[in-house]
């Protein structure tokens, strides 16, 4: 059995989880804990502290796992070891809450350094009245005009595979172009 | 029992705080990543420091701070071998070359900057040697160490923040596509983005122009601030794909399993 995996990163409750979920076809294995600081527990009660691990079978030979890093700063010690090997990988970002877009930019810097590998960044929750707008999100995360950036819904299976459609589009462009 | 330990269990703030508030008399030698400090004190006072290959003498400070030229100070380093440097600092003086309070402010500004240095060191080991006083042939100061540990405790934060929005200075930048030219630039940021080509990574950048991790930073922050650079991989820079990344080494093999990823995700 072959095996091949993907990295879903980004801040704390940007909704890599529920990413997984909607395309993983077992049930997330979810590292969760209650939340105990306060402010953090208004934005959700439980997060994720080790990762998520979802899983597509492509055939009897070749399983693409999926892994979610966890989102708090204090557990970034992990985000290296979760790198290691992977394709490519998404940067989840929540539209909703631009006060979490520094930190995004932080992540998705963090991740370039560790791996060279292709990636995406997911605008998350999209369907939401006070969701930032596309462009502005570019500009707000100082994303060149290169850089995917997508349109999400984590709870929408289609928006979901398209992200990881363009993920897999950008790592074949970079094999074609020999880089 | 001896004060010696690591510093990431103790940082460099909590041993300035302990040696202030004790009154230690000794050197505290710090061995960090790349080179290695020795800071005395006196009743808790900062009295001297000295880092890495730096000889720590007044005349390197003196020149370094363009108190004495380079003729100057080849002169001294030639002729003046057997002085100590209180005797140089009197002959200096005599000579009016410079003023005591010069020497003094150089001296003081030179040791409060390899200490801010060392607020940056979050690896290595120390060891406190109170039987270790600072050189008899080098002139001593009497700091306060608290203000020295607010500002260094201040940069400490500043470079925590930096570090999470330019968390590699493995790092090369490359100019956007705004034009430069009704920017005002400081002496400091010209020294960097003359520098500034994708072949280039932050960290050569800082060593070239001998600046530390926080200048650096806080110069390419104001420059990524104002959209005029973006950060990029190094060019030139053979990237070795990771052997675990795919089950198989053969390019067209490679193809054929993301070609199938994709077929598979079209069709859930």
């Amino acid at each position: 059995m072959q095996t091949v995996k993907m990295v879903v990163t980004g801040p704390f409750s940007a909704g890599k989880t529920q990413f997984i979920q909607s395309v993983s076809e077992i049930d997330v294995v979810a590292t969760e804990r209650k939340i105990s600081s306060e402010e953090e527990r208004a934005v959700k009660s439980a997060t994720t502290v080790a990762m998520d691990f979802g899983r597509i079978t492509v055939d009897e030979d070749l399983v693409l796992y999926l892994f979610g890093t966890p989102g708090q700063k204090r557990f970034d010690f992990m985000w290296e070891i979760l790198s290691e090997g992977m394709l490519g990988f998404i940067v989840m970002v929540d539209s909703t809450r631009p006060e979490t877009f520094r930190e995004a930019r932080s992540i998705l810097e963090t991740f370039r350094a560790y791996a060279p590998t292709p990636f995406v960044v997911a605008a998350n929750k999209q369907d939401m009245p006070e969701a930032w707008d596309m462009e502005d999100i570019r500009h707000a995360l100082r994303l060149d005009a290169e850089t995917k950036l997508l349109p999400c819904v984590a709870t929408n299976r289609d928006t979901v595979k398209t992200v990881l459609l363009e993920l897999l589009f950008s790592i074949m462009q970079e094999m074609e172009s020999g880089k | 029992m001896a004060l010696r330990g690591n510093l990431r269990d103790f940082t460099i703030t909590q041993l300035l705080n302990l040696i202030n508030l004790a009154g230690k008399t000794g050197t505290l030698i710090l061995e960090g990543p790349a080179e290695q400090a020795h800071v005395s004190f006196r009743e808790g006072k900062l009295a001297y420091a000295r880092i890495g290959q730096d000889d720590g003498s007044l005349a390197s400070i003196l020149h370094k701070a363009n108190k004495l030229n380079a003729n100057q100070y080849r002169a001294i380093a030639d002729r003046a071998g057997q002085m100590t440097d209180k005797e140089l600092g009197l002959l200096l003086i005599n000579a009016g070359y410079v003023s005591q309070d010069d020497i003094l402010l150089n001296l003081q500004s030179h040791f409060s900057d390899v200490i801010r240095r060392l607020f940056t060191w979050v690896e290595g080991f120390f060891r406190f040697e109170a039987e270790i006083m600072p050189p008899e042939d080098r002139i001593n100061v009497r700091l306060d160490l608290e203000n020295i540990i607010i500002e260094g405790s201040r940069e400490l934060r500043e470079l925590e923040q930096l570090k999470d929005e330019i968390p590699s200075l493995d790092m090369a930048l490359k100019f956007t596509d705004r034009p430069m030219k009704h920017v005002n630039l400081s002496v400091e940021e010209w020294r960097v983005v003359s520098f500034i080509n994708p072949k280039n990574t932050m960290k050569q950048i800082a060593q070239t122009n001998k600046m530390s991790e926080l200048e650096v930073r806080r110069i390419v922050y104001g420059l990524l601030q104002a959209g005029l650079v973006e950060m990029v991989r190094p060019e030139g820079v053979v990237v070795q794909q990771n052997p675990k990344t795919y089950p198989t080494q053969d390019k067209e093999e490679q193809k054929t399993l993301i070609n199938k990823l994709i077929g598979r995700i079209r069709t859930m």
